[in-house]
């Protein structure tokens, strides 16, 4: 799930400056769970935005906003709008935003910052614990990543900065390593603590990264 | 060769001091200073942006004391420098004849002075040592070869014998003894008991370590390091001691130098560190105290 917030408005009216006339469109998976790209969470917008004098032209929530050939379909549905909109309003994530804006010609800004990779711990509170590293170590480490859950990304054991069991980074966060150490010692498994972690290839990570399953396959 | 690789080797008890750089570039406060402890101690640590706090950097002040005739150890963490950049600062040091090299994970950015930094954390103090032993044996962490006399160099890293658990720290020690450290520096000690049950673990290894010696300097600075600094516990009678006493900085001296004859007098372990922290010029005087 990725995790998302919404924009302070007074960044999203800055963003919007000379815009009279806009479309908004949200979608329909995690930034509907985060209630930043849902159908209520586009009302409010609305409601907001012509608060201080800006036309909502027209709104919906694309069933999948990072789908590329979904949004270009889906964003026919404006398409009565769209010609006398400024400016789309995308409330999805970083991906969604550059999705829609592949598919018009319409200036296009988020209304949205997408933070990371979360876990829905329950409702409205989300947590990370994966970075999407691309070289996954969660086989040595007690299925806790400490690339993510370790504040420095440490992979061979605790920096010595923990107190009370918790990070120096933050106190309210649990130490990865101690977590790590915790659930090996219950499975009899201390000696994977002794296990070398390679240090990371980012030359395999660098980004923007491409995957074509089809092209592997081959 | 390295003079803190020889003490040790000779089975002498050695001792170390630690040194800042300055905020700026005025080094005259730390070349005093190293005039005050030349000749009494066997190395000088120079830490690496202490504290994630920005100050000139660690090679700098190592290069001036390896010119004013003084043995560095350069202090290197992994917070602010890729592999690159570490492995290049390797070789500057080796150029200058800096051998002695102490690999440290580094505070985070966010507890330090420039708190917008990048964290970096390309290397851990584990894979720092490998680095370094890949220097060694003649190729950069590319696998590409170096050119010429590959560098020598005399490495270690940092302990916390207060760690909780401590079996979890001792695992990452057997890894950096593993991968080429070879003397230890440990945090602050103030009770023999810890760090006797630290030593059992440590003894099992092959490496020199060197006890941490902070001296005091108030009881509320004791008090400070007990609530904030991960694995300093100053008991509470000496922060009675602390307290009661009318002239706190000397008492802080006495107590680090009972603690320094203590460990040596038991043969805890194979010398001392002495971490002044801005007190440099008390380095002598905790010495004279305790007979080094």
């Amino acid at each position: 799930m990725i995790i998302t917030k919404q924009k302070p408005f007074e960044e999203l009216l800055q963003m919007l400056e000379g815009c009279k006339n806009v479309v908004l469109t949200g979608c329909g998976e995690c930034a509907t769970v985060c209630k930043t790209g849902s159908a209520e969470a586009l009302e409010e917008l609305k409601a907001k935005l012509e608060a201080h004098g800006i036309n909502v032209l027209g709104s919906m929530v694309m069933t999948n906003s990072c789908n590329k050939l979904l949004v270009k379909k889906e964003i026919k549905q404006l398409k009565e709008v769209l010609p006398e909109a400024d400016a789309i309003i995308s409330a999805a994530c970083g991906d969604g935003v550059q999705t829609v804006a592949t598919n018009t010609d319409k200036v296009v800004y988020p209304s949205n910052n997408t933070l990371f990779l979360g876990e829905i711990e329950r409702q409205g509170i989300f947590s990370e614990a994966c970075k999407l590293c691309g070289d996954c170590v969660l086989a040595d480490t007690a299925a806790i990543c400490p690339v993510t859950k370790c504040a420095k990304s440490l992979t061979n054991g605790p920096c010595g900065g923990a107190k009370d069991g918790k990070c120096e980074v933050n106190p309210e966060n649990d130490c990865a390593w101690i977590l790590i150490y915790n659930r090996l010692k219950d499975q009899g498994r201390l000696d994977r603590l002794m296990k070398s972690i390679p240090t990371k290839d980012y030359g395999a990570v660098a980004y923007p990264r491409v995957l074509n399953t089809k092209e592997e396959g081959k | 060769m390295s003079l803190l690789k020889t003490k040790l080797e000779s089975g002498q008890f050695a001792v170390t001091a630690e040194m800042a750089p300055p905020k700026g570039c005025d080094f005259s406060h730390q070349m005093h200073c190293a005039e005050l402890i030349k000749g009494r101690v066997d190395a000088v640590n120079v830490t690496d942006f202490q504290s994630a706090s920005l100050k000139a950097s660690s090679l700098g002040l190592c290069i001036k004391l390896k010119q004013a005739g003084l043995e560095p150890v350069l202090q290197m963490t992994g917070r602010d420098r890729s592999r690159m950049a570490i492995q290049g600062d390797l070789l500057s040091a080796a150029a200058f004849g800096i051998e002695n090299v102490l690999t440290l994970t580094g505070d985070h950015t966010t507890v330090g002075d420039c708190k917008n930094s990048k964290p970096v954390f390309d290397l851990d103090s584990v894979s720092m040592l490998t680095a370094a032993k890949q220097l060694e044996a003649g190729s950069d962490a590319g696998g590409n070869k170096l050119q010429g006399e590959p560098p020598v160099f005399f490495l270690g890293s940092s302990v916390t014998p207060e760690y909780e658990p401590l079996e979890l720290h001792m695992y990452k020690y057997a890894k950096k003894v593993a991968e080429g450290a070879k003397f230890f520096q440990t945090q602050g000690v103030y009770s023999l008991e810890p760090f006797k049950r630290f030593m059992d673990y440590a003894s099992k290894y092959d490496a020199y370590v060197l006890a941490g010696i902070i001296p005091l300097k108030s009881a509320g600075a004791a008090r400070y390091m007990n609530k904030n600094v991960p694995g300093i516990n100053v008991p509470d009678s000496i922060i009675q001691r602390m307290k009661e006493s009318s002239d706190p900085v000397k008492e802080g001296i006495l107590i680090a130098a009972e603690m320094i004859s203590e460990i040596k007098a038991q043969g805890l372990c194979h010398g001392v560190h002495i971490m002044a922290i801005g007190a440099e010029e008390n380095v002598p005087l905790i010495l004279d105290e305790a007979g080094l």
